[in-house]
């Protein structure tokens, strides 16, 4: 069963695979021989730049909407195949969750022998456990729903087959990724996500911006993979294995071990964890490596909902909660993850205060939701910061989906400066985009509201030393989530409408598109009460068992922390809904005077605290320059100048001079002559003579 | 075993084939199409035969297998072929590689077809010579033969700077392997003969080994090439046409990496321990340099030529690590590069031949027009990056992963290439193939042709059957690796117990 939901997606990915690849060749006709204009015989040509210069115009736009070009043969198809798969894997995966969680159906599924070289032995293997069974829903679920939602969405797209090939090759990705068995699996999981995120987030690839953004992505979470790599290589050194239960098993004969890491006696473990969790910061976008994730939107929403909310954004705290037995050993690398945790929560709320682009907007909530499930792992509740990513899955895909439903309604505008009143045009959306923001700033009762104020609660109460740091930025950023959320509802939805021409047009997107959202709008509501005792309550032990070692302590600890704290995060939710009701409908002037008498800081906001700007100096232009360098100087002058070119250079010279000295004139030869007799005679009486 | 010599047949083939195209004298179109389908069919009927080696292989025998030996010359210079779990894969990977070459050919080469085919016939031959050769003389004699064919390929039939490429190449090449024939004298005058597989279990004094040792590493360390050495390929792969860079980039760089692991590491195990720390340097200094230097190049094919030299860094370092997984990676890491490089090379052929430029620049936006070729690009692209489940992934992990256990300095550098051959790699595919196709002399450029796809289609298929299913040519060369690997980690051990005797 578990092969099916991981290889159905596969399945569905290869046939619209092929289905686009045989539809692009349909319209495209093979031959190695290139005509020149005018040559009389070039009827088919014109079409392809008439396309080009069509998508062209899109360049800010979200959805490159070619004008009336025929979809290619087979779109339906390819839609109908692998949403019809993607929702059969996803049945077959709330059965698992089901039979593993509560029947204790744990798996071990070997497939096909990897790389096995002396003592490393790699098998495919798929490994089904409640962490993983969590995961799998998750996936599949908002997987499924937004293949459904695209099909509505990305109607008048022509390279449909491709996009959802895309889609469900990412999910096949993923889906390898929860279930992997070993790290090397893992890893395998975690590229491939990140190469259908660069597919995906440059789809409209006649866009430069879309191109930047997804080589942007790809080269950013490679670095986080860096270090995810070394990870692995130091726990084989250590352990032997790349294997899970081996590495558990041997994780706590490692405590005390040291390393030498380039002059530094590092502990192993925390050496090891720390490295690890740099892949997680890469492709949970973490403080500091976070800078792809806002570009990441250049894709199409529904891309945005799957991967950029929902899915491969959380690999990192999978990750992380996969190998909780490892950082239970290592108490630093516990503060570390809990610094970049709470850093990035209230990093990215402050910046997603001042965005303007709605889907940057909810991007760099996702951004900081993300730290608030890294705080929850540096604290060790471990299952609480899973119970989180499963709300915010729901809630996060709820709310990309809704915007997705405004830019469509609003002919691909996507700057909520120009939007305003809408909800009167689409009332659906406005009421399940107030229900995503409710669970999202944790009103009472919806899910958001369990998951969020457990992570308070555990930050509180864990014994890390950085705790207080992870409690005061995740109760800050309560209150600035509450009031940019809030402000996206106000500004697009209420007040007057700033593009009339828009506002007229705007209609109610396709039932395609609404059953999804309604489907999480549902989910927003009702993922949080009952799964509440499994994954942040007493519940635990019975339901994750083996699969995540939890700080044994935590959830006692949480349960006796006093009241006032535990009511805090509410408070904070009011307050932030307060000032942005305040700021966006009692007092619409306010927020710009705010802005023009602290330019300093709304700049500094605005310009993402000018990270970009900053790595575009350190890194990316100093590459280039020393690369330049290199290949100029280095090879040009250096090597070649001293070696190959120069040394030909220096024969040349030689016998230039070797030429000239043959004159031809016989009295120069006899005085050659002479001088080396002379020379001769003086050698043997003063070098044998002197004996 | 056999009652044929299997492994002669297989060396001498294309040089029949060569005599073939030779006798069949003319230059009408009707020639010219007869000297192709000789040497499509010799290559064919060669790579035939050398399955017909893998299917007899035991893989389970650590020794040499299919071994020839008649006297040749003086005492102890015999003619002596068989084929180990080492070589045995490169073989098979000239004899697959070649009819490709001629394929990619077949148009592009219009001018001294006859002459063209031969030399390819006769390269092939010198190539499977040289990696199942088991005596010295006869090695060097194969290894240095190679240069002339390939000196004429892209001397003869290259681009506009062909000669000084090709004496580039020529002489850097040369002058390493005259200072291997002196340490080949040294070793027969230290041995009595030049019989590997005897030189093998022959101690050699440890100061011979050094200088041994050094006199085999300049020739294989320009061959690889290691950096500083390397400022010859980027010119004689820009210059040879597709199917010598493809040749180029898949065979003649892995005859230094063969080298390595037939003689340095075997033969002077002590000389390659005390030098192990000189190789990781080049090496990541060879992974990081070319990689920094391949983000800036405005060629097509001098960028997969600055990617190869990084990519060939990671072989060096792994073979030199004398770890399991270092070494086999090594290998699978030289078997995988073949395949994909030589598969970038075809790729940029096949632009090259519509549009007659390899200026990064004169393309852009092909996808529009060319979707199996952006198909067939970004699959070649991801597994130069290392994408897992791609040939590229195994072989880069494997070595880095055999590394970090005996120097995390260098593994830790090293691994800087992953984030830095996603740069480049990436890059470059962006400004070929995507964006928009405004360039009106693109406007017309048509995707690939059935000959074409028979090129690259097998490539992608091995690729990702190697990146899910490495297992074939990993147990090809398990044994071998790890008799190799233990005798090496004895000898070093055995002097550190000496030393401590002491």
């Amino acid at each position: 069963m578990v092969q099916a939901i991981v290889f159905l997606p596969l399945l569905g990915a290869i046939l619209a695979g092929l289905i686009a690849i045989f539809g692009a060749h349909a319209r495209n006709p093979s031959g190695d021989t290139v005509e020149h204009h005018g040559h009389g015989h070039d009827d088919a040509h014109g079409h392809g730049d008439a396309h080009a210069a069509a998508h062209d115009d899109h360049a800010h736009d979200d959805h490159g909407h070619g004008p009336a070009e025929p979809a290619a043969a087979g779109s339906r198809l390819a839609e109908l195949i692998t949403t019809g798969l993607l929702f059969v894997s996803a049945a077959l995966s709330w059965f698992t969750l089901v039979d593993v969680g509560f029947m204790h159906h744990d798996a071990r599924i070997p497939l096909l022998p990897w790389i096995l070289s002396g003592d490393l032995q790699v098998y495919w293997a798929l490994r089904v456990d409640t962490l993983t069974a969590v995961m799998l829903v998750v996936v599949t679920t908002v997987s499924s729903l937004v293949h459904m939602y695209s099909i509505g969405y990305m109607d008048e797209d022509p390279y449909r087959p491709r996009f959802f090939g895309y889609l469900s090759l990412f999910t096949f990705a993923m889906l390898m990724l929860v279930t992997a068995d070993n790290l090397v699996q893992l890893f395998f999981g975690w590229e491939g996500v990140g190469l259908a995120s660069y597919l995906l987030i440059g789809f409209w690839y006649q866009k430069p911006s879309a191109n930047a953004a997804a080589i942007k992505a790809f080269i950013v979470n490679r670095v986080g993979d860096f270090g995810f790599a070394l990870g692995i290589f130091a726990i084989f050194a250590l352990v032997g294995s790349t294997d899970f239960e081996t590495i558990f098993h041997a994780a706590p004969s490692l405590t005390g071990k040291t390393i030498n890491f380039l002059g530094w006696q590092a502990d192993a473990l925390t050496l090891t964890c720390l490295l690890l969790f740099m892949g997680a910061m890469g492709k949970s976008a973490q403080f500091l490596l976070h800078t792809w994730l806002p570009d990441a939107m250049e894709g199409p929403t529904p891309v945005s909902a799957l991967i950029h909310a929902a899915t491969m954004v959380t690999a990192g705290v999978f990750m992380v909660a996969r190998l909780s037995p490892l950082f239970e050993l290592a108490p630093n690398a516990q503060a570390v993850v809990m610094f970049f945790g709470a850093t990035t929560a209230f990093f990215a709320a402050t910046v997603g205060l001042v965005q303007n682009d709605i889907k940057r907007i909810v991007a760099y909530s996702t951004c900081s939701q993300l730290g608030y499930m890294f705080v929850a792992m540096g604290a060790g509740a471990y299952s609480v910061g899973m119970f989180h990513l499963f709300t915010h899955a729901f809630f996060k895909a709820l709310l990309f989906l809704g915007s997705g439903s405004v830019i469509y309604a609003m002919h691909h505008e996507q700057d909520i400066r120009n939007m305003g009143g809408l909800w009167k045009k689409i009332p659906y959306t406005y009421a399940v985009m107030v229900v995503g923001t409710l669970a999202l700033t944790g009103f009472p009762l919806t899910a958001g509201y369990f998951s969020k104020d457990a992570i308070i609660e555990s930050a509180y109460a864990s014994h890390n030393p950085l705790a207080f740091y992870g409690f005061l930025m995740t109760v800050i950023a309560a209150c600035l989530t509450s009031f940019y959320s809030w402000r996206l509802i106000f500004k697009t939805f209420h007040g007057e409408p700033h593009d009339e021409h828009h506002y007229e047009a705007a209609h109610e997107s396709p039932i395609w598109m609404l059953i999804p959202i309604g489907v999480l709008a549902v989910g927003s509501i009702v993922a949080g009460f009952p799964f509440k005792e499994l994954f942040a309550g007493h519940g635990i032990e019975e339901f994750f068992r083996e699969s995540v070692k939890m700080n044994p302590h935590i959830i006692e600890e949480m349960h006796h922390i006093s009241p006032a704290i535990a009511f805090l995060p509410t408070v904070m939710m009011v307050v932030g809904f307060l000032i942005s009701y305040l700021f966006y409908i009692r007092r619409p002037y306010l927020p710009v005077e705010l802005a023009t008498t602290q330019p300093g800081l709304y700049q500094f906001l605005l310009n993402k605290w000018y990270f970009d700007e900053l790595y575009e100096v350190i890194f990316v232009r100093p590459a280039k320059w020393i690369g330049y360098q290199l290949w100029k100087k280095g090879d040009g002058f250096i090597i070649d100048g001293f070696g190959p070119d120069g040394v030909s250079a220096r024969v040349l010279d030689v016998t230039r001079n070797v030429v000239k000295i043959q004159t031809g004139y016989l009295y120069h030869y006899a005085f050659a002559m002479l001088i080396g007799v002379a020379g001769l005679i003086t050698w043997f009486m003063f070098g044998f003579g002197g004996q | 075993m056999t009652t044929w010599p299997i492994l002669s047949v297989t060396t001498f083939l294309p040089l029949v084939g060569a005599l073939i195209v030779y006798v069949s004298r003319g230059d009408d179109e009707a020639a010219k199409g007869n000297s192709r389908w000789i040497a499509l069919w010799t290559t064919l009927i060669t790579f035939a035969v050398s399955l017909l080696l893998v299917w007899r292989f035991d893989p389970t025998v650590a020794d040499f297998q299919f071994v020839e030996k008649t006297n040749w010359l003086a005492a102890g210079i015999t003619y002596h072929m068989g084929v180990d779990g080492i070589s045995l894969p490169f073989v098979i990977l000239t004899t697959a590689l070649m009819p490709f070459c001629i394929i990619a050919s077949w148009k592009s080469i219009q001018t001294r077809v006859r002459e063209y085919m031969m030399a390819f016939l006769i390269l092939e031959t010198l190539m499977v010579g040289t990696f199942s050769a088991l005596d010295l003389v006869l090695f060097y004699l194969y290894f240095e033969g190679g240069l002339i064919p390939m000196f004429l390929i892209i001397g003869v039939w290259g681009g506009p700077r062909r000669v000084y490429a090709s004496f580039k190449f020529f002489l850097y090449t040369l002058l390493g392997s005259v200072l291997m024939l002196l340490a080949i004298m040294a070793l027969y005058w230290n041995g009595g003969t030049t019989d590997i597989p005897t030189l093998m279990h022959t101690a050699v004094p440890r100061s011979l080994q050094t200088w041994a040792w050094l006199a085999f590493f300049a020739s294989f360390a320009v061959k690889m090439p290691m950096w500083p050495v390397h400022t010859w390929l980027p010119d004689a792969h820009v210059e040879a046409p597709t199917a010598g860079s493809v040749i180029l980039a898949a065979i003649l760089l892995k005859m230094g990496g063969y080298g390595f692991l037939r003689f340095s590491l075997p033969m002077f195990p002590l000389a390659s321990h005390d030098f192990a720390p000189l190789i990781f340097t080049l090496s990541t200094i060879a992974i990081i340099y070319t990689s920094l230097v391949a983000l800036m190049q405005e060629d097509m094919k001098k960028l997969i030529a600055y990617s190869s030299v990084a990519h060939m860094g990671f072989v060096t370092m792994g073979i030199f690590a004398g770890t399991m997984q270092g070494v086999a990676g090594g290998v699978f890491q030289m078997i995988s590069h073949g395949i994909v490089s030589g598969a970038l090379f075809l790729c940029v052929g096949i632009v090259y031949d519509r549009m007659h430029t390899r200026e990064i620049a004169a393309y852009g936006g092909l996808v529009n027009r060319m979707p199996l070729y952006a198909l067939t690009f970004m699959v070649f692209t991801m597994a130069n990056v290392g994408l897992p489940g791609t040939s590229g992934f195994v072989g880069e992990f494997m070595t880095l992963l055999g590394t970090f256990k005996v120097s995390i300095p260098t593994a830790f550098a090293a691994t800087f290439g992953v984030i830095l051959s996603a740069g480049y790699a990436l890059w470059l595919y962006r400004k070929v193939v995507f964006g928009t196709l405004v360039k009106p002399s693109l406007a017309s450029i048509k995707d690939l042709t059935f000959r074409e796809c028979l090129t690259l289609f097998p490539l992608i298929a091995l690729t990702i059957l190697f990146g899910v299913y490495p297992k074939p040519v990993l147990d090809m060369s398990a044994a071998s690796v790890q008799q190799l690997v233990n005798n090496y980690n004895t000898a070093v051990s055995a002097v550190k117990a000496a030393a401590l005797l002491q």
